[in-house]
């Protein structure tokens, strides 16, 4: 079996050590003996959108998504069609941003995104920092999840959009309905920036599944593999988020 | 103008009559004294800096960077003491504003006159442009800009943007010095019309070809568009050109060449100024140690000291607090790396593939503020090139979990990791693990170093008084 990874701008979009779930989805993948091919696409570099299973964007500095922004535009609706047409992804911080609606600047401007995600952003007065945990309700099966948020940007779900969970410690997507992140068919947009995979193993594993049915059809089943490293440290992280 | 500037006497004496007297008490309360002071009368005067250091008959030099001023800054020092120099210098840990205020105030005689000849400062890289326009200095030395604790300092480019107005509010009298191995800081040399010099490494056989992956500034800050590097030195540091505009890393007129690495014993290297060439022994590891030497060496350059006294000073040194410190514990060889942020950490992994064999690691990772409460950091550093040579790692700290599963991802066997949060407990299990003729690599983030002090002073006989060692 094997799974097809696009890591899109990974050389701008790295400013939490987004490397961290890359590792993690690779590492994942080998212990189950499952092949992994890890692409990288750049500005100007157009993945063929039907090849991957799994996309992933991490966050960058404002100026590097800026430049992200153009040039997804530029890439057209093929990362839309292929999450439509069930293909995995996961945008974390900055990449969650583009990939909604609009970002409106602090200035009154505004900053078309790909409208992949039924959210908008506006620039907050405040920045959001902290350990940050969530109950998530992943098809039925409750998740507590936890990381680290750092962004300013306030992000508002249109109505009847489903967020990634529901904020128990830290800011989310806005500090005021609750909310954080969103998931849209197998796409995830999240707050929880950098290595949020490695610690959250269930949602990991939830992801590789969907990647794997994705590319071999509703049957396909991921194996499960021991995780009690990666659930000591999660249980430290939400602890430190509800300090 | 005079009356401006200078208080009447009375009124400067009371201040430094305070400054003291809350520097003695916050020692007395178990502070260490070294930003209260300051930040006492600073709340109270915002001029302070300027108005003490001007009297300072040799001026004042600033140092910043992400990674190695406090080093660097110790290096100085020591050049500067054989010179018969006597330096008003701030501790590590106290380089904001305040920090600074309370080295001046505690140097000052009653009347606000400084004792010593020259000031020498390490200045946060966020406080740099507060600092140097309050104590116009002689010579401002830039090291690097890497990517730290965002949750404290904010992206990169926000910090190199306060550097760079820094530089151009810059007085013309002072001598600015750059590191042209860094793009990002290198740039700002452009800013000025004269009174810049450049530092660099000029041995491409000390670089590689292949980019680190927490390296940052992989764009022309002219244009926009992606360098060529020629050889990488350390993260983004190296020589680097911008095939769209032509922009290159500017000739530095004082380098480093034929470096040679002796493991954690230290290193060689040609230093080359255009006065003359000195080789130059140092006895610290890895070559982030070079480039603080070579700044330091370019610092002395830039104050007209010669270079008997920076090659011996140099040759002499001894690590700055934590920073390589080497010492045996329980008959055992401890040596202490610390690590802050993906470049540091990366250059210490590199420093240990230098010595051969198997490695005992005690790891402790940290999340307090000091530390960068967000510790995404760790899944930046190349973990995997060090990962077959762990033999034994015990992990600890508030987030030991998270660094023993770092080190799972990176390759290491389960059965090698051991968790322990307690430091103290966990510096006791790395010391057991290590064997007779082993040595322990303890590489502590800054408020796990402090915490390893404490425990190395109250549980263990060592070879060092550690008296002067441990955190106050």
């Amino acid at each position: 079996m094997e799974i097809r990874i696009a890591h899109l701008y990974p050389a701008l979009l790295n400013i939490y050590a987004d490397r961290g779930n890359i590792i993690c989805l690779a590492k994942n993948c080998q212990w189950r003996g499952i092949d992994v091919v890890v692409d990288e696409f750049d500005l100007g570099k157009k993945p063929d959108w039907e090849a991957y299973d799994f996309f992933y964007l991490g966050g960058g500095q404002d100026r590097d998504q800026l430049l992200v922004c153009r040039d997804l535009a530029a890439m057209g609706s093929g990362l839309m069609e292929a999450v439509e047409a069930g293909a995995v992804l996961l945008a974390v911080c900055g990449g969650y941003q583009l990939l909604g609606e609009f970002y409106r600047t602090a200035a009154g401007e505004t900053m078309e995104g790909v409208g992949l995600f039924r959210a908008y952003t506006v620039a907050g007065q405040r920045r959001c920092i902290g350990n940050v945990a969530l109950e998530s309700d992943m098809e039925g099966r409750r998740l507590t999840l936890a990381g680290f948020e750092n962004h300013s940007g306030k992000t508002y779900l249109r109505d009847g959009q489903q967020p990634l969970g529901r904020v128990v410690a830290g800011f989310g997507n806005n500090a005021e309905d609750g909310t954080e992140g969103i998931i849209h068919k197998n796409a995830i947009g999240t707050y929880l920036h950098g290595p949020l995979l490695p610690k959250n193993a269930l949602l990991t594993h939830h992801l590789l599944e969907k990647s794997l049915k994705h590319r071999y059809g509703p049957d396909a089943v991921l194996t499960a593999v021991e995780h009690a490293l990666e659930d000591e440290a999660l249980d430290v992280a939400v602890r430190l988020a509800r300090r | 103008m005079m009356d401006q500037i200078q208080e009447s006497r009375p009124v400067m004496a009371a201040k430094v009559a305070l400054a003291k007297t809350v520097a003695a008490a916050s020692g007395r309360a178990g502070h260490s004294g070294t930003t209260l002071p300051g930040g006492v009368i600073a709340a109270i005067d915002k001029g302070v800096i300027g108005r003490v250091s001007r009297w300072l008959p040799e001026g004042s030099v600033l140092v910043s960077a992400t990674n190695g001023k406090t080093t660097t800054n110790a290096m100085i020092a020591d050049i500067l003491a054989r010179e018969g120099m006597k330096v008003a210098r701030n501790r590590e840990g106290a380089n904001l504003a305040a920090g600074v205020a309370t080295a001046l105030l505690k140097d000052a005689s009653l009347t606000g006159r400084p004792r010593s000849d020259i000031g020498l400062f390490e200045v946060d890289e966020f406080a740099l442009p507060e600092v140097a326009k309050q104590c116009s200095p002689r010579t401002v030395l830039l090291m690097n800009l890497f990517r730290d604790q965002l949750d404290r300092y904010g992206e990169l480019e926000h910090i190199a943007e306060r550097w760079r107005s820094a530089v151009m509010s810059l007085g013309s009298g002072t001598q600015a010095i750059f590191n042209a191995d860094d793009p990002l800081v290198a740039a700002m040399a452009t800013l000025r019309q004269d009174r810049t010099l450049c530092y660099g490494i000029e041995d491409t056989a000390a670089g590689g070809k292949v980019m680190q992956h927490a390296s940052d500034s992989k764009y022309c800050t002219v244009c926009g568009n992606p360098f060529e590097y020629e050889i990488f030195y350390m993260g983004h540091l190296g020589k680097y050109l911008c095939p769209a505009c032509g922009y290159s890393r500017p000739s530095p007129a004082i380098y480093a060449e034929k470096l040679a690495f002796d493991g954690m014993r230290g290193s060689r290297f040609d230093l080359v100024t255009p006065e003359c060439t000195v080789s130059i022994k140092l006895p610290l590891p890895g070559l982030y140690n070079v480039y603080n030497a070579l700044a330091a060496a370019a610092c002395a350059f830039s104050l007209g000291i010669g270079p008997a006294s920076v090659k011996d000073g140099l040759a002499a040194f001894s690590a700055a607090f934590g920073r390589v410190e080497q010492l045996v514990i329980e008959g055992k060889k401890v040596v202490m790396l610390l690590v802050k942020n993906p470049a540091g950490f990366n250059e210490v992994v590199r420093t240990l593939l230098t010595e051969p064999g198997k490695k005992s690691l005690l790891m402790a990772l940290n999340d307090r503020i000091a530390d960068g409460r967000d510790v995404s950091w760790i899944w930046d550093v190349d973990l995997e090139v060090v990962a077959p040579e762990i033999e034994s790692a015990v992990t600890g700290g508030t987030r030991a979990g998270e660094m023993a599963m770092r080190l799972k991802y990176a390759g290491v066997d389960q059965s090698l990791l051991k968790v322990e949060p307690d430091l103290r407990e966990a510096l006791r299990q790395a010391l057991r693990r290590t064997g007779e003729k082993e040595t322990l690599y303890v590489l502590p983030t800054y408020t796990a170093m402090l915490a390893l002090r404490q425990a190395i002073h109250q549980d263990f006989t060592t070879d060092r008084k550690l008296g002067d060692l441990v955190w106050k």
